[in-house]
């Protein structure tokens, strides 16, 4: 990458490492919270103006990063002309609101969250104008209107703040999400998401069938962006922001971003009939509607809100009418525009602050208060009025040059008229801004005694309004950044020349007749305002209000009805659901012909399968009596695992029937607690309906097992078999591929088994301390209980068992590596033998005797585990590696040692644990319930009575 | 034999679900404990069934083995589909002490503000 995109990229991530900044120098103070926000900025701005003579020069600076090439994504960005006028708008801009919220913000407002989000909010505007991806566009263009939420919101506790927020995230959010369509349905069409590949196949894209769904989602995310009709309602609502948000926001940057995106396709979808008809017509509306509507609003933001809406319905116009002179007056207005509204939004900021009212009727005469203030208020409403030497004018007559000569489906009057009665309605307001807040008598009723700000805080928009005069008097100077714009919007190379006089053209006439009109509309204003107050009018929040209201119902009907918390209605949907769509599979494919015959059916298993059907319907239709469902589920399981065992998988088979004794022995405990019966409460119909669903499922289950069952795969075992031995040093397969092909999934799978562990002990002990104790002390379990609760024939004889057991276990484990076993089943028979324990000798005595916590059992083995793979990790391989090695030790036979061995032990440990831990929780609560607890091994001893009777 | 495992794995979802959509706790547990074996079957089905060709390497000779895969990976569902049981079993416990009652639909909480709001 050259060293300058290295700086680009620089540019375009310095924002974002900016805005950690603020936050932490807040702690500093303000100036230096201030500053640390500016130094970034500045820097930024520093590189652009170092880029900025070679782009002049017409090169096209690149920098790319590969992100997500598989999805067409990467960092890559550009600047051209385009990208270097509105880079150093929202960089030059940005450097002044700094400065003027250093002075706008009072001390109560948090000022490192108003710079951090500032920051953000540069950095996402920075990345749409320097993307060449469309889909970084996209991620920006969403974090724009995320960040500007966060700035039109920032003063959290006014009402109009939030709404205002909300209002202008769900409408520029809802357009984003158009616009995410139409950018996807473009990059399909010309096979790249590049937008430097995107620009140069214009004619492709407008030859596509696709090009007007495109266009028009595409626009939908400008238009909202940009605020155009009938979109345009959103933008007076965030005026509830800080004032040097909306002067950001409002005149250099978020708005502009649709212009922008019109203005950087318009190479890609300009010059159609439909981009034409669609683009000006929805400008020439929002131009004329928002600067009528602006001309009686009595907020000072409200006019200037307005009027930006109809200063963009401008902008979209001129890039509507598709010529390239229209191209270059619009690129000049958004210079234009930029410097007077940003000075006017400023001064409106100035005026509020210091009068503490934004009500023009209640403001006048602040000329000889404010004389500052006033010079710079005049000299950008006079640029916004269109008044010659200053910029806004020259603009202004290039827009109505071209209008003048632009048809109308057919007519040549409709857009010059419409266009003269926008400048004249422009005029009028930009007027009524100058005397009806600076004219006029001095008054003495303002809610604060207003004077000129401090330097710093009019600094920002007299340098502005500085620009205001330079380019309106030597217009020339401007010309290289227009042409440079204007050439890369419209892909040709022109050479335009910005001058004040253009000779007696119609524009001309129609400037004359606009800045007469508007001074006459202006006089008459009193009366006008009268009729306008007094005519219905369409309120666009309540609009808006109510069309939000009506869907966030229906989406509550929709989530009441189907989610309505009752578990049983999200399965009966999930399950109709799955069905349904295995059944459109089949239904649409069909099926290949089997490929494999039946395996013959032994008779033992056919009783097996009969028990299991039988033992199955049982438990549905005898599952009132809990205790007996259980029985019938323990037949079950010990039928699979019969099952297992004739199908070839040993290891499965001892797994099922360990599993199954302890869950039987969890659901009995549990049962212990809970009501023995469930009661006959579905009504018929409820019956009917599951029914008819498990039916369905089932029977779509068996179709789908019996039909892959016939048909042969692929399979990627053939590895596994071959290496099993050579590479993992275990015949057993299965439990080589446990602790070492896929070792670490069986470490993900230990980790859930230990953290469910201690879930249950969690849950326990909150239930331990709260209701659910006093109720447990409360209810009488006397009558479940067993009148010998630790027979004398049991306690002998599961102690004699214990360490039988434990050697079955140990050799379980040991010859798991080779045979069928290893640490799963080892640690769930060993279980087993503890919990016999427990069972026959009671609790308390199991309990004294207990060496290792469970929860250190667990953590063990966990770290048993990792630690295996970690040492494969310092011997330079890869996690989880094992290594093995036989080893002959007289007078015993050959036996290897293998890591994997290791591994299984942290397996083995893991599941003895967390199995433990769970039936230890049970029983902590049986305790508490008022089991008594017994030292002794027996209830009776039968030791203490000979005792007795030999001292008798 | 084939017909036998389907249909086995048939049976035990339909119950499974049927016990699933029922409106007490208790069933419910039941329920998953079907489908967990229908499902442990299904995934241990994937592989084909074989007789005799355990998955242990003989050290005799050549020998034909049954696909290994989905039993490692059934070895830890079950033991996994285990935990998950407990875990529910606690819970639907720990909802019946709480409440006294077992019940599985949640009643609208008359005094819930936010549903008279919206009534």
């Amino acid at each position: 990458m050259s060293l300058a995109g290295t700086i680009l990229l620089i540019i375009a991530v310095l924002p974002f490492v900016g805005a950690l900044l603020p936050g932490l120098m807040i702690r500093a103070g303000r100036n230096a919270c201030a500053i640390a926000t500016a130094v970034p900025t500045a820097l930024a701005l520093t590189m652009l103006v170092v880029l900025a003579p070679a782009v002049l020069r017409g090169e096209v600076i690149q920098a790319e990063l590969e992100w997500l090439p598989q999805l067409g994504l990467s960092a890559s960005f550009f600047l051209d002309g385009l990208g270097l006028l509105f880079a150093g708008m929202i960089l030059g801009v940005g450097l002044l609101i700094i400065l003027y919220a250093r002075f706008y913000l009072s001390g109560d407002d948090p000022m490192g969250q108003f710079y951090t989000y500032l920051l953000l909010f540069q950095g996402a505007m920075l990345g749409i104008v320097l993307s060449d991806n469309i889909l970084l566009l996209l991620i920006f263009w969403e974090l724009t209107s995320l960040s500007s939420f966060l700035l039109i919101g920032y003063w959290k506790h006014l009402p109009e703040g939030r709404q205002g927020a909300r209002m202008a995230l769900a409408v520029t959010g809802a357009g984003g999400l158009a616009m995410i369509g139409g950018m996807l349905i473009l990059g399909n069409i010309v096979g790249s998401y590049n937008l430097t590949d995107i620009l140069q196949a214009g004619d492709q894209i407008r030859a596509s069938e696709w090009y007007l769904p495109a266009l028009i989602l595409i626009l939908l995310g400008a238009f909202t962006k940009s605020a155009q009709f009938p979109f345009h309602f959103w933008l007076p609502h965030a005026m509830a922001a800080p004032t040097p948000v909306s002067a950001y926001l409002h005149s250099a940057t978020m708005v502009k971003a649709g212009v922008f995106l019109m203005a950087r396709m318009w190479p890609a979808l300009a010059g159609t009939d439909e981009w034409f008809y669609i683009v000006t017509t929805i400008g020439l509306i929002t131009m004329v509607l928002g600067a009528l509507i602006a001309l009686f609003k009595d907020d000072l933001k409200a006019l200037l809100a307005f009027s930006t809406v109809s200063h963009l319905g401008l902008l979209t116009m001129l890039l509507g009418f598709g010529t390239q002179a229209a191209a270059v007056a619009a690129v000049f207005h958004i210079i234009n525009h930029l410097t007077f509204k940003a000075a006017l939004f400023m001064t409106a900021g100035i005026v509020d602050h210091e009068t503490h009212t934004r009500d023009i009727k209640r403001l006048g005469g602040l000329r000889h208060l404010m004389p500052i203030t006033f010079l710079i208020g005049m000299v950008a409403a006079l640029s916004m009025a269109g008044i010659p030497l200053f910029n806004g004018f020259l603009s202004k007559e290039m827009m109505l040059e071209e209008a003048s000569h632009t048809d109308w489906w057919g007519s040549p009057y409709a857009v010059p008229v419409m266009a003269t009665i926008g400048a004249l309605l422009s005029v009028a307001y930009s007027l009524r801004f100058i005397f009806h807040v600076f004219f006029g008598p001095v008054r003495d009723d303002y809610p604060s005694k207003p004077h000129d700000p401090p330097f710093g805080m009019w600094a920002a928009p007299a340098l502005l309004v500085t620009l205001v005069v330079i380019i309106g008097v030597a217009p020339f100077l401007a010309e290289g950044i227009v042409t440079a714009a204007a050439n890369a919007v419209t892909g040709a190379d022109l050479h335009p020349h910005l001058k004040i006089w253009h000779g007696v053209t119609p524009a001309l006439w129609m400037s004359i007749i606009a800045v007469l009109g508007g001074a006459i509309l202006l006089t008459m204003h009193t009366p006008l305002d009268r009729v306008w107050n007094a005519l219905p009018r369409p309120e666009a929040k309540a609009i808006f209000d109510r069309l939000v209201e009506a869907i966030v119902a229906a989406a509550r009907r929709i989530s009441d009805d189907t989610h309505n918390g009752a578990i049983s209605r999200y399965l009966a949907i999930f399950t109709v659901a799955s069905v349904g769509l295995g059944w459109i599979a089949y239904s649409s494919s069909g099926l290949s012909a089997p490929t494999r015959g039946l395996l013959p059916v032994p008779p033992v298993m056919a009783v097996g399968w009969v028990m299991l059907i039988v033992a199955t319907i049982s438990v549905v239709t005898m599952h009132h009596h809990r205790f007996r469902a259980l029985v019938l589920v323990g037949i079950i399981g010990l039928s699979i695992s019969a099952g297992f065992a004739y199908l070839s998988a040993p290891d499965l088979a001892l797994t099922q029937i360990s599993v199954e004794t302890v869950t039987i022995m969890l659901l009995l405990l549990a049962l212990h607690f809970m009501p023995k019966t469930t009661p006959k409460e579905s009504p018929m119909g409820l019956k009917m309906r599951d029914g008819v669903i498990a039916l369905g499922a089932g029977g779509g289950v068996a179709a789908l097992a019996y039909a892959f069952l016939m048909r042969d795969i692929e399979t990627i075992s053939d590895y596994h078999l071959a290496n099993s031995y050579e590479g993992g040093g275990g015949t057993n397969v299965v439990n080589v591929i446990l602790v070492d092909f896929r070792g670490y999934d069986t470490f993900g799978e230990i980790i859930v088994l230990g953290i469910a562990g201690l879930v249950i002990y969690a849950m326990m002990h909150a239930l331990l301390d709260g209701p659910a104790a006093r109720r447990l002390k409360n209810t009488d379990y006397s009558q479940d209980r067993s009148r010998d609760r630790h027979p004398l024939m049991m306690v002998v004889v599961t102690r004699v068992l214990m360490p039988i057991a434990i050697v079955v276990g140990l050799y379980i484990f040991l010859r798991g590596h080779n045979e069928p076993g290893g640490g799963f089943v080892a640690g769930l028979v060993i279980a087993i033998a503890l919990l016999m324990q427990y069972m026959a000798s009671g609790f308390a005595w199991t309990q004294e005797r207990q060496r290792i916590e469970y929860h250190t059992m667990i953590g063990l083995g966990v770290v048993i585990a990792a630690a295996t793979g970690v040492g494969a990790w310092l011997l330079g391989r890869p996690f989880l590696t094992s290594a093995y090695a036989y080893v002959h030790l007289p007078p015993i036979e050959e036996f290897e040692l293998a890591t994997a061995m290791l591994f299984d032990l942290g397996v083995f440990l893991t599941v003895l644990g967390a199995v433990m831990l769970m039936l230890y929780s049970l029983s902590r609560i049986a305790r508490f319930a008022g089991e008594t607890v017994n030292v002794d091994p027996m209830d009776y001893d039968p030791g203490e009575n000979t005792q007795d009777e030999a001292e008798r | 034999m084939e017909l036998i495992v389907s249909s086995s794995i048939g049976v035990l979802t339909a119950g499974g679900i049927y016990l699933l959509l029922r409106l007490r706790t208790f069933p419910v547990i039941l329920g998953l404990a079907l489908l967990s074996y229908a499902v442990n079957v299904f995934l241990f089905a994937s592989g084909r069934l074989a007789i005799d060709q355990s998955p242990i390497l003989s050290r005799y000779g050549e020998a034909s083995y049954t696909d290994p895969l989905p039993q490692a990976l059934v070895l830890t569902a079950i033991v996994i589909s285990f935990g998950m049981t407990a875990v529910l079993v606690m819970i639907g416990l720990g909802a019946y002490l709480e409440s006294d009652s077992d019940q599985i639909d949640i009643e609208p909480d008359d005094d819930d503000p936010q549903d008279e709001g919206a009534a």
